[in-house]
């Protein structure tokens, strides 16, 4: 018999995990226009698997997502550092970003940005250091 | 304008609410005390941006309500955890 009867936190977090995903998904892509960007987009991801951690446990979540959060921020810091020095290829100063309206057969018109590429390398790095940190300041010995 | 002064009168209330939260949170003699104050600014922090953003006449603030309150809802969920098992992360829970 399990002693610890949490079912109500577990049914919640199963719902309730997709939403603040699809919501840290529309906050990143909102990111160039609107309020956002790939910090909040990955704070609340990090947030999402910090609900998973507490209604269930750390070999649970490790099955679940089976990401080394170090190696994480390692790709991040490649993705941010490669897409701001490939400006270097094209003889303009570092951080320099391009963008153009491309046309898309289903959405019509929009406009693609290399900052993208840069925030989904600080979005990489953020979820990466946040559950770094806090599942080795929160698990027991 | 009378939405204007419902409005402000709101936004008084809700800053009356928030300081006696505030004392709740440094005085509570209890932990759960202080959580559920914690709690509570959370929510009147949600009522005072939407009233603002009606205020301002924009919504570059309605996203932000909802990130406030998802935060809020963590926060609440771990703090409960907390004090019921004294450990946030378990390595192995029993079944």
């Amino acid at each position: 018999m399990r002693s610890n009867n949490n079912i109500i936190l577990e049914t919640t977090i199963k719902v309730v995990l997709f939403i603040i995903v699809l919501f840290s998904v529309y906050i990143f892509f909102a990111g160039h226009y609107y309020p956002g960007g790939g910090f909040i987009g990955g704070l609340m991801t990090s947030g999402a698997i910090v609900l998973l951690l507490i209604a269930y446990d750390i070999k649970t979540v490790a099955t679940i997502l089976p990401v080394n959060y170090r190696t994480m921020t390692g790709i991040g810091l490649l993705f941010a550092i490669g897409t701001s020095a490939g400006s270097l290829l094209f003889n303009v100063p570092f951080l320099t970003h391009a963008f153009g309206h491309i046309e898309v057969p289903v959405l019509g018109e929009i406009s693609l940005h290399t900052a993208t590429l840069f925030d989904l390398g600080v979005y990489l790095v953020v979820v990466g250091v946040t559950m770094t940190i806090i599942q080795t300041i929160g698990e027991d010995e | 304008m009378m939405l204007d002064i419902v409005i402000r009168i709101a936004l008084f209330c809700l800053a009356l609410a928030m300081v006696a939260l505030i004392y709740r949170v440094i005085k509570g003699p209890s932990m759960p005390d202080r959580i559920i104050a914690l709690d509570a600014i959370g929510i009147n922090l949600v009522a005072i941006i939407a009233l603002i953003s009606i205020e301002l006449r924009t919504n570059a603030f309605l996203e932000i309500i909802l990130l406030i309150g998802i935060l809020a809802f963590i926060g609440t969920v771990a703090f409960a955890k907390y004090l019921e098992k004294e450990v946030l992360f378990e390595r192995e829970r029993d079944q």
